[in-house]
């Protein structure tokens, strides 16, 4: 017997109390049952992972069978969990991260009218993610899978009386929902193919059944990439997630840069067999990657809402991900989107003390000098952003980034082009992350400190700026220090990366480069936002500029696209259609039968004559057809 | 007997809710979920036999009763039940009882005969699902279709006469195609063996002629398709379900739809074998446009009433892809979606008559921002919307997750067009949401939240609609092994992997 069921089932309940009486508690209360959950989930969930350090279980791997689910032709889903070094690490990150973010929002919400419905979502969201990072089956992770998505819905639009937010959340729920159905679509082809949707023996069975390279094998690996494309917002159908930044800034932390975005990455992770069966899709994925990077970076360069850049931001960041899975380079994926959750949740959460401070403003050119009136928000978020921008050896960011691009050069399936996809993206990070820094908390100041963060918003900024710092440690390359302790940990789960190992020196080089590249972004972020922000302004300004500019501001005008190619014609079948055209056919039949019923009533005049008339007509009539016969 | 006392129950409930009407209408309300819970407390105790469990496994009849009615003509009075029956028995009443419950305020005029009809149709439709004589199947038919048309007539809503014709005459007219084939079936087979009997256990493996058969399968066909329905038949659906009061609209696409499916299962797969392999792939395309075709219509709609009606027009899409998709794992997800859907979806017409009980309209232009000020209301609202996009942990989900993995293995490509009524379904459900319960609320908009009775019926109506969804194999196995061997006589040729996985229970 074991307990792995309460890590996901406390945030359940958390979220069953406040929905049933959250109306009814005290604020202070649904504070305590909204963050208290989750703080129980994060207790168990680490006294769980110190059990399964010191006496690590046969086979890597704890098993916790509920009951039963459904009951297909010779297999039986069930609800049931499981914990490997992969889903250990996803609940760690989940429970700490979502606590520090529930802890946060006790204070950032706290003049809301709906606290307790905020905290109710926000509890179903960590059950759900907990479902989906342990579930031992593919339709039980499609639980989890939904929920999140459902979850991501209901917060974006949280404020529901503003039907903007509503637009936004419908979007991100129909558009990762196309994903999801791919994905669907993919575990019936599974199923049929290989009789189970148990992901380990799903594993084997696609290991031992379909060679390198099968028809099968990639068109299943297609359609889960096709769900995961969705849910980690990548090219195409990363436009929903720019948007979702209508929600409460805490879900933005959360949801949309921390845990559920990075679902797709670990669904990748987990089918790593099955990807590494269809080559043609890995390597899409890695170009897939490598182009949303650029795309969503470039766009982050212009946006004016501090949020937006985030969120492009994040886009980027798990293409890099993306990029890694697609090398092969799983554990390095895993590492980045840790290292990742703890700064973007930092910055977002630094962004949210900014907004807060600021009267609600989410442009940040109409902020500045904030340096001085929140200082602890600037240190922290000056932590979140260096380790974005992967300054050199101090950050974590820049341990895990640089792993991806080492890779990306010298995996067997990576490449020159792979790689200086990334070496360009990382600059323009450095850039449009210090253009947020400067522009946010130098120059002047335009308007007055409004409301100073409490101790349950700095603390977990402190926490988490420590984790961007530290977080990277835990995995350093041959050149600096050789620590191996993450990849070792996850090596039950992914095989070992062949690299083609170009030498120490190769890659001492190789790290000094990408660290220039970083720091050259930072430096050009300086000279642009900072020294001389008139050179900025008159780029933006320059005919060609200004049109790059909108074109970059509007995410490449995917949006615009899809108005044309998907929105518009749907929404003009079913507004031409809105009375059914097959029904009009069966109310012709009708109206016949009144015609002729009208007509034939007409003969009924009630006069004899015609009567008889109509008898003698009738009667030559027939006559004649008879004789005509004969 | 039992079967019987269920039915006569219903009768004499309804007979006796009319006669106390002249003295206190709201004795006749109390007489009627008198006979419902009764009925309900039959069957629970029948079904919680521990010999009756074990039947169930076999797929055997659980119970059945069968006197002669005119021998001289073949016609008995034959009723049994399997598990397949059961389960749907189970969920008239269910529905039933909801649908008593639900008009408890709305129906205030000629209560009792209102409360004659609604136990009438009740008592046909449980004939229906009883019925191994085909005569006697005909008639339950019949029975269940009059008082509905009175139910539509005389309580409905603007455009009820219109609507209750539309749909008398349609599911009339397949009614006597179906009368047809019953006789054509009755003549061919006593023709061959000397016996004219209507009883459904003899007339299974009558052997025909390819081509007769065709043409009698295809009345029996059309009739339960038109009841299903299935496009192009299905423009009797949404005016008959905009216009019916609100428990008329639970009980059409709670359980009469559900007449037309349960037909198909019991009637033109087991009977007709070899002509239903000529028409599947026909059925399955139908499937497909029905699935796409009813969403898109949904979401144009802006009557909140049409629109939920539309919807069942794409659900029972799934229906039909389960029922012809040859394959065990998706026949069982047609009857969970026939469950899921009853609950749901009638679910979202009791919302839609609340919302009208209370605001006197059903046009969405006039709605929003309820949320605000009816949070209970609308919270229930989300939960059932979300069932009806499918959402995991719903029953709905199950269902149409069964239905098309097991189609997928039959026919990919019909399946393929089949799951993209998960993204239309999901932007009509969202669209509810956001019309009525986001988005300011409107000025001048008086809104009550639920009383207790509401709040009771609602939350029985969540608990079920989540249990299905999260442990639905006590209904998957007491249905399915009916499903292995419908008629009892032969067994589909599916392979079977189903008796197992109870082991891995803890």
């Amino acid at each position: 017997m074991n307990y792995l069921f309460l890590i996901p089932v406390l945030p359940f309940a958390g979220f069953i109390i406040l929905a049933l009486i959250g109306r009814r508690l005290t604020k202070s209360s649904v504070a305590f049952v909204g963050a208290g959950s989750v703080g129980l989930s994060m207790l168990v969930a680490v006294i769980t992972a110190i059990g399964f350090l010191t006496t690590p279980p046969a086979d890597h791997a704890v098993t916790n069978t509920l009951w039963t689910w459904m009951q297909f032709d010779g297999y039986a889903p069930s609800i049931s969990f499981v914990l490997d070094p992969l889903s250990l690490i996803m609940v760690l990150v989940i429970t700490i991260v979502g606590f520090l973010i529930h802890l946060y929002s006790t204070e950032f919400m706290s003049d809301d009218e709906g606290y307790s419905r905020f905290f109710a979502y926000m509890n179903l969201f960590v059950g759900s993610m907990l479902t989906l990072v342990l579930a031992d089956n593919l339709v039980l992770l499609y639980l989890g899978w939904e929920g999140v998505g459902l979850c991501s819905y209901l917060l974006i639009g949280f404020w529901y009386k503003d039907p903007v937010n509503g637009r936004a959340a419908r979007k991100a729920f129909i558009v990762t929902r196309i994903g999801d159905t791919a994905m669907a679509i993919g575990l019936f082809l599974l199923f049929t193919n290989l009789g189970t949707l148990n992901i380990q023996e799903l594993m084997q069975a696609a290991h031992v059944k379909w060679p390198i390279g099968s028809d099968t094998a990639v068109l299943a690996a297609a359609l889960l990439l096709g769900g995961a494309l969705g849910k980690s917002a990548q090219l195409p159908l990363q436009v929903w997630l720019p948007d979702a930044m209508a929600g409460p800034t805490p879900v933005s932390a959360l949801i949309h840069a921390a845990t559920m975005v990075t679902a797709g990455v670990y669904l990748i992770a987990r089918t790593h067999v099955l990807f590494e069966l269809a080559p043609a899709v890995q390597t899409a994925v890695a170009v897939i990657g490598a182009l949303t990077l650029l795309i969503a970076g470039f766009s982050a360069l212009v946006q004016r809402d501090i949020k937006r850049v985030l969120a492009y931001s994040t886009i980027s960041q798990i293409g890099y991900m993306f990029l890694a899975l697609g090398v092969g380079a799983w554990s390095a994926a895993m590492f980045h989107f840790m290292t990742h959750a703890f700064f973007k949740a930092l910055l977002f959460l630094g962004a949210g003390v900014v907004i807060l401070a600021q009267h609600e403003e989410h442009d940040m050119f109409k902020m500045g000098g904030l340096r001085k009136k929140l200082p602890a928000t600037f240190w922290t978020f000056l932590i979140g952003s260096a380790s974005l921008s992967a300054l050199p050896i101090v950050t974590a960011g820049f341990y895990s980034k640089d792993l991806i691009l080492w890779q990306a050069w010298s995996s067997p399936s990576g490449g020159a082009l792979l790689c200086a996809g990334g070496l360009l993206g990382a600059f323009i990070t450095s850039i449009y992350t210090f253009r947020m820094v400067f522009v946010t908390f130098f120059g002047e100041s335009k308007m007055e400190v409004s409301h100073r963060p409490g101790s349950r918003m700095i603390m977990p900024l402190m926490i988490l700026a420590v984790f961007s710092i530290v977080g990277g440690f835990v995995e350093m390359p041959d050149t600096l220090g050789n620590v191996a302790l993450f990849s070792n940990f996850l090596q039950p789960v992914f095989p070992v990366q062949a690299v083609q190992h170009a030498g120490i020196g190769t890659e001492l080089l190789f790290q000094i480069i990408a660290s220039l590249v970083s720091l050259s972004g930072i430096f050009v972020a300086y000279l642009l936002y900072f020294r001389s922000p008139r050179t900025a302004e008159k780029l933006a300004l320059s005919s060609v500029g200004a049109k790059i500019e909108r074109f970059w501001f509007s995410g490449w005008g995917f949006d615009w696209l899809y108005e044309k190619l998907f929105i518009n014609p749907f929404l003009w079948i079913a507004k031409i259609n809105k009375h059914d055209f097959i029904d009009s056919g069966y109310a012709a039949i009708a109206s016949l039968n009144r015609e002729v019923h009208a007509v034939l009533s007409k003969t009924q005049t009630g006069k004899i004559r015609w009567y008889a008339m109509g008898i003698v007509i009738g009667a030559v009539v027939f006559l004649g057809i008879i004789v005509m016969l004969q | 007997m039992i079967l019987l006392v269920l039915i006569i129950i219903l009768l004499i409930g309804g007979l006796a809710a009319w006669t106390v009407d002249r003295k206190d209408s709201a004795a006749a309300r109390w007489i009627s979920l008198a006979a419902l819970a009764l009925d309900a407390l039959v069957l629970a105790a029948f079904w919680f036999d521990s010999s009756v469990r074990s039947e169930i496994n076999r797929g055997a009849w659980l119970v059945e009763l069968s006197r002669p009615w005119i021998p001289q003509l073949g016609i008995s009075f034959h009723l049994a039940m399997d598990g397949l029956s059961l389960v749907l028995v189970a969920l008239t009443l269910f529905l039933g009882i909801i649908s008593v419950v639900c008009s408890w305020t709305e129906i205030r005029e000629r209560v009792g005969f209102f409360h004659l009809n609604l136990l009438w149709i009740l008592a046909g439709i449980l004939g229906v699902f009883l019925s191994l004589d085909l005569f006697l199947f005909y008639f339950f038919w019949e029975l269940m279709l009059v008082p509905m048309y009175f139910l539509i007539n005389v309580w409905g809503h603007e455009n009820r006469v219109y609507a209750s014709l539309k749909f008398f005459i349609f599911t009339q007219a397949g009614g006597l195609l179906m009368l047809l084939s019953i006789l054509a079936l009755y003549f061919f087979h006593g023709k061959e063996t000397g016996t004219y009997t209507f009883d459904y256990t003899l007339l299974l493996g009558t052997k025909l002629p390819p081509l007769a058969a065709f043409w009698i399968m295809l009345g029996f066909l059309i009739a339960f398709i038109v009841k299903l329905p299935v496009v192009p038949f299905h423009p009797w659906l949404p005016d008959a379900h905009t216009e019916a009061p609100t428990a008329g609209s639970v009980i059409l696409a709670g359980l009469l739809l559900k007449t037309g499916a349960y037909g198909l299962l019991r009637f033109v797969l087991p009977l007709f074998p070899d002509a239903v392999a000529s028409i599947s792939q026909t059925m399955l395309i139908l499937s497909v446009i029905g699935i796409i075709y009813g969403a898109v219509l949904a979401f144009g709609q802006s009557d909140l009433k049409r629109l939920v009606a539309y919807t069942s027009i794409s659900h029972m899409g799934f229906v039909l892809l389960g029922i012809f998709a040859g394959s065990r794992t998706a026949l069982s997800g047609a009857v969970m979606q026939i469950v899921a859907h009853g609950v749901s979806t009638g679910a979202l017409f009791i919302i839609v008559g609340m919302i009208q009980e209370r605001i006197h309209t059903r046009d969405m232009g006039q709605m929003g921002g309820f949320w605000s000020a009816v949070p209970r209301l609308s919270g229930i609202a989300l939960v059932f919307a979300l069932a009806s996009l499918g959402l995991p942990g719903f029953g709905n989900f199950v269902a149409e997750f069964m239905v098309l993995l097991g189609s997928y293995g039959m026919h990919p490509a019909i399946t393929i067009f089949a799951a993209s009524g998960l993204v239309l379904s999901a932007i009509y459900s969202l669209w509810i949401v956001q019309q009525v319960f986001h988005g300011e609320k409107k000025e001048g908009l008086r809104l009550t939240d639920l009383t207790m009775r509401e709040t009771v019926m609602m939350a029985a109506m969540i608990i079920v609609i989540f249990w299905i969804g999260m442990f639905p194999r006590p209904l998957l196995s007491t249905a399915g092994p009916a499903l292995l061997s419908p008629g009892h006589g032969q067994v589909q040729e599916q392979p079977v992997g189903t008796a197992g996985g109870e082991n891995e229970q803890h």
